[in-house]
C-alpha cells in the first residue's frame, strides 16, 4: 500500500486515527476479495444439476472483521506502513537459546522415537502415525540434500518416491525377491533415475531447474497412469508383499515370527517392525547426510548453494556436483517410496501428486533449509500434529501454503536454521539467519 | 484435411487462451525474472470468480447474455486484478532482496493458498455451467465429416486479438508501459531516473492477473466446467507458452501459446488423448533444455 507508506509519521507510536484509516482500507480490500468466493457458495442441485447460490453473509463479516481487527493491531503497535522486522518477532538471544536448546532435544527426540513402540504399544492408531511421521521425516532428509544443501530446488521429488514404490512392487511381485534385496534395489533405481533426469537439465539456472523437475514429477505420474498394463494404471498394485524379520514372516502359524520367539501372536508385531525399520532407514540417512557434508562433495555443496558463479571459478564441476545430490537425494526418495509400499500394501498414482512434493518442500522450507533437526521438527508438527486435529483436515495444505510464504517472508533461512558451515577452521562460527540477510542485501 | 483444419480451429481457440494466461508469466519474469507460480491459480480463480458473478446475476435477474457477459466480464477483471495485487502485496514484495529461490518457494506457497481456499470455500466438485454462447457456422461439409466453427471460437480468438492489440499498445506508447520497459531493463537505474518502481511491479500483477481473469472466463465458456485444480495444469502450459516464445517477450507469448494449444489439440487428435499432458510438459523439458531463450527471446547474460 504506497499511499499508506507516504503517509505514515515516523514517532508516532499511537496513531489510533491512522490505524483506523488502515484497518479500514485493508477491510475494503477483503471485502473485495472475499465477497464473492467467501459469501456465496455454489452448491449443485442434486435433482436438477443446474448451480445454485448459497449466500453466507456472516462468514463474509467474520472474514473483513478478521482482517479489520488484524490490521488495526498490527498498524497500531508496530510501526506503520513498514515490514515487520524479522529481528523483532525472535530476537538474536532467543535464537541463540533455541540452538543450544537444540542440543539436547535432538537426543531427546531420539529418545522418545525409540521409546515410542513401548509407550503406546497397544495404540495401533499412535504407531502408525509415528510410522507416517518418520517416512515424512525421511523424505524430508532427502529433499535437504537437494534442496537444503545444494541449494537445488526440486519440485518433483515425489517422482523419485514413486519410483522407489513402484519398483518395490514390481519386483518383490514378478521376482518374489524379499523386501531386504528390493531396499537397496529400489534405492539405485531411483538414484539411477535421478542421474537420468539430472543429466540434461542440471545446466539450468535454479528457477528454471525447479519447473523441469516439476515437469518431470508429472511426466513420470502420468505415464504410470497410462501404462496400465506394466502398473496397473489407476487401481494401482495392490497385494504387494509385506516384509518379514529377516525372513521369519510375521503370521500366526509355527513358523511365524510370534511361534519363532515364543511369544503370543499379536498384529502389532508388524507394526513395531516397521516403526524401527523406518527408524533406522530415517537415522541411517540422516547419519550419512551428516558424514556426506564433511567430505569434499558436501563442502562443494554447500558452496554450489551460496554461490554457483563462485564456485565454478575454483573450478568445482558444477555439474557433477549436482548430479551427486541429485541422484543421493532421489536414492533417499526411492529408498522411502519402497518403505511406503511394503507398509501399505498397496499402491496406487494417487499417492504420489504434485502436492506430496510441495507437502515435502514445506516441511523442509519451515524446518530450515539444511537443518536436519529443523526438518525432523517440523516434519513431526506439520504431519503429527495435524493428525491430532482431525477435524481440521482439509485446512492442512492451506496452511502448509501460508506457512510456506510467511517463512519466506519473515525468515527465509526457516525458523530454527542457523547456517552453521559443516567445516570450519579455528573455531566454530554460528551465523545467525539474520546476518547472513542482512549481508546480502 | 477436413479433420486436419477442424483440428487447427480448436488449436487456435485453446492456444490464444493459454496465450493470454502466458502474457502474465511473461511480463512479471521480465521484469522482476521470477516465475509467478500462482498465476496459473490466479487464472483459475478468475474462472471462478465470474462463474459466481454470473450466477449471482442471473439470480438478481440480469439474464440478456450480453449484458450478463459484459457485466461478468467487469467484475471478474477488477476481482481477479484485486487478487494478482493482494499476491504481490503479500508474498512477493517483502521478499525483494531476499535469496534467490525464495519468491519461487513462496510463490508455491501462494498457489496452494489458493488452490486450498477455493477448494475449501466453493467445494472440491466440478462446476458445470450451462452453454451460453451457442451456434457457429459450418465451414466445409464433403458428407460425413463437417468442419465446424462456432461462435464461442469466434469470440475467443477476437477478443485475444482485440486484448494482445491495447496490451502492445499499453506497452508501446504509454507512459505505464516505458515504465514497464525502464523497470525490464534495470529495476535499480529506473528506480534512479524516477519511476515508480513497487507501482509498475504492481500494476504489471494488475492488469497481468485481469488478462488471466479474462482467459478464465474464456475457459469457463469453452469447456463449461471448471474445478478448484485446473489452475495448475493450465497454469503449467501456459508457462510453457511464455518459455517456448521466449520469456519476456510479449509476441513470444502469444506466438507460444498457439503453438502449445495447436500441439496439443492435434496431439490429442492424431496421437493418444491420454498422453497429451505428458507431451506438452515434454515440449517444456525441451524447450528449457535446448532452446532457453525460446523462439523470439533474448540471451540472458549472467552478471556477478
Amino acid at each position: 500500500m504506497p499511499n499508506e507508506v507516504a503517509s505514515a509519521k515516523p514517532g508516532t507510536n499511537f496513531d489510533v486515527v491512522g490505524a483506523l484509516k488502515d484497518a479500514g482500507l485493508a477491510a475494503l480490500i477483503a471485502f473485495g476479495l472475499f465477497s464473492l468466493i467467501l459469501g456465496l457458495r455454489t452448491e449443485q442441485d442434486q435433482i436438477s444439476q443446474q448451480l445454485a447460490l448459497i449466500p453466507r453473509p456472516l462468514l463474509l463479516a467474520g472474514a473483513v472483521a478478521v482482517v479489520f481487527a488484524g490490521r488495526f493491531l498490527v498498524a497500531l503497535l508496530v510501526r506503520r506502513g513498514g515490514m515487520i522486522d524479522p529481528g523483532a518477532l525472535l530476537p538474536h538471544r532467543l535464537t541463540a537459546k533455541l540452538d543450544r536448546l537444540g542440543r539436547f532435544l535432538a537426543p531427546a527426540l531420539l529418545a522418545f522415537a525409540i521409546a515410542t513402540p513401548f509407550l503406546f504399544y497397544s495404540n495401533r492408531y499412535l504407531l502408525d502415525l509415528g510410522i507416517l511421521v518418520l517416512t515424512y521425516v525421511m523424505l524430508g532428509w532427502g529433499l535437504n540434500v537437494v534442496v537444503g544443501l545444494a541449494g537445488l530446488l526440486d519440485l518433483g521429488y515425489v517422482a523419485f518416491y514413486a519410483v522407489g514404490a513402484y519398483s518395490y512392487a514390481l519386483i518383490a511381485q514378478h521376482f518374489g525377491l524379499s523386501f531386504w534385496i528390493c531396499l537397496p534395489l529400489a534405492g539405485i533405481f531411483a538414484a539411477f533415475w535421478g542421474v537420468l533426469l539430472g543429466f540434461p537439465v542440471l545446466r539450468l539456472r535454479g528457477d528454471y531447474l525447479a519447473i523441469v523437475t516439476l515437469a518431470f514429477g508429472e511426466i513420470i505420474r502420468l505415464v504410470i497412469i497410462n501404462w496400465s498394463s506394466l502398473t496397473g494404471g489407476p487401481n494401482g498394485i495392490a497385494s504387494i508383499p509385506r516384509p518379514s524379520f529377516f525372513g521369519i514372516p510375521f503370521t500366526d502359524d509355527e513358523h511365524g515370527f510370534a511361534a519363532f520367539f515364543g511369544l503370543e501372536f499379536s498384529s502389532t508385531h508388524r507394526v513395531v517392525f516397521l516403526f524401527y525399520v523406518i527408524l533406522a532407514l530415517a537415522l541411517l540417512t540422516n547419519y550419512a547426510t551428516l558424514r556426506l557434508r564433511r567430505l569434499p562433495i558436501g563442502r562443494a555443496w554447500e558452496a554450489l548453494r551460496e554461490d554457483e558463479i563462485a564456485c565454478r571459478s575454483l573450478g568445482i564441476n558444477t555439474t557433477h556436483t549436482k548430479l551427486t545430490a541429485f541422484a543421493i537425494g532421489a536414492m533417499i526418495g526411492g529408498i522411502a517410496g519402497s518403505f511406503f509400499a511394503t507398509r501399505q500394501g498397496f499402491i496406487s498414482p494417487e499417492s504420489f501428486v504434485f502436492m506430496e512434493s510441495a507437502l515435502v518442500l514445506a516441511i523442509v522450507v519451515l524446518g530450515g533449509m539444511g537443518s536436519q533437526l529443523g526438518v525432523a521438527i517440523a516434519a513431526l508438527v506439520m504431519i503429527g500434529g495435524f493428525e491430532l486435529f482431525r477435524g481440521f483436515e482439509q485446512f492442512r495444505m492451506l496452511v502448509f501454503g501460508v506457512v510456506m510464504v510467511a517463512i519466506m517472508v519473515w525468515r527465509p533461512r526457516g525458523l530454527i536454521a542457523n547456517r552453521t558451515p559443516s567445516v570450519f577452521l579455528e573455531q566454530r562460527k554460528v551465523i545467525p539467519a539474520a546476518l547472513v540477510e542482512k549481508a546480502r542485501r | 484435411m477436413d479433420y486436419f483444419l477442424q483440428q487447427l480451429i480448436n488449436g487456435i481457440a485453446l492456444g490464444s487462451i493459454y496465450g493470454l494466461v502466458a502474457i502474465g508469466y511473461t511480463m512479471v519474469y521480465g521484469i522482476i525474472g521470477m516465475i509467478n507460480f500462482a498465476h496459473g491459480d490466479v487464472f483459475m480463480v478468475g474462472a471462478f470468480l465470474a462463474l459466481i458473478a454470473f450466477l449471482a446475476l442471473v439470480a438478481i435477474g440480469v439474464t440478456a447474455v450480453p449484458l450478463a457477459l459484459f457485466l461478468v466480464l467487469l467484475i471478474a477483471m477488477l476481482l481477479t486484478a484485486l487478487y494478482g495485487w493482494a499476491v504481490e502485496r503479500l508474498a512477493y514484495r517483502p521478499l525483494r532482496g531476499s535469496f534467490r529461490l525464495a519468491p519461487l518457494i513462496s510463490a508455491i506457497g501462494m498457489s496452494i493458498v489458493l488452490q486450498n481456499y477455493i477448494q475449501i470455500t466453493q467445494g472440491a466438485r466440478v462446476k458445470p455451467l450451462p452453454p451460453l454462447i451457442t451456434g457457429g457456422y459450418t465451414l466445409l461439409d464433403h458428407g460425413g465429416f463437417a468442419v465446424q466453427l462456432s461462435n464461442i471460437q469466434i469470440i475467443i480468438v477476437f477478443t485475444t486479438f482485440v486484448l494482445m492489440l491495447a496490451f502492445s499498445w499499453l506497452v508501446a506508447a504509454t507512459r505505464l508501459g516505458r515504465d514497464m520497459r525502464a523497470c525490464e531493463q534495470d529495476l535499480k537505474m529506473a528506480s534512479l531516473v524516477g519511476v515508480d518502481v513497487d507501482r509498475t511491479i504492481s500494476l504489471t500483477f494488475v492488469i497481468g492477473a485481469a488478462l488471466a481473469a479474462v482467459a478464465g472466463i474464456m475457459y469457463l465458456l469453452y469447456y463449461g466446467v471448471i474445478d478448484f485444480f485446473i489452475g495448475f495444469v493450465a497454469g503449467v502450459k501456459a508457462f510453457t507458452a511464455a518459455v517456448l516464445g521466449g520469456i519476456g517477450s510479449l509476441p513470444g507469448a502469444m506466438l507460444g501459446g498457439l503453438l502449445i494449444g495447436l500441439i496439443e489439440t492435434f496431439w490429442s487428435a492424431y496421437f493418444s488423448i491420454e498422453y497429451k499432458d505428458v507431451a506438452s510438459f515434454s515440449i517444456l523439458v525441451l524447450v528449457l533444455i535446448f532452446l532457453p531463450t525460446g523462439i523470439l527471446g533474448r540471451p540472458e547474460v549472467e552478471k556477478v
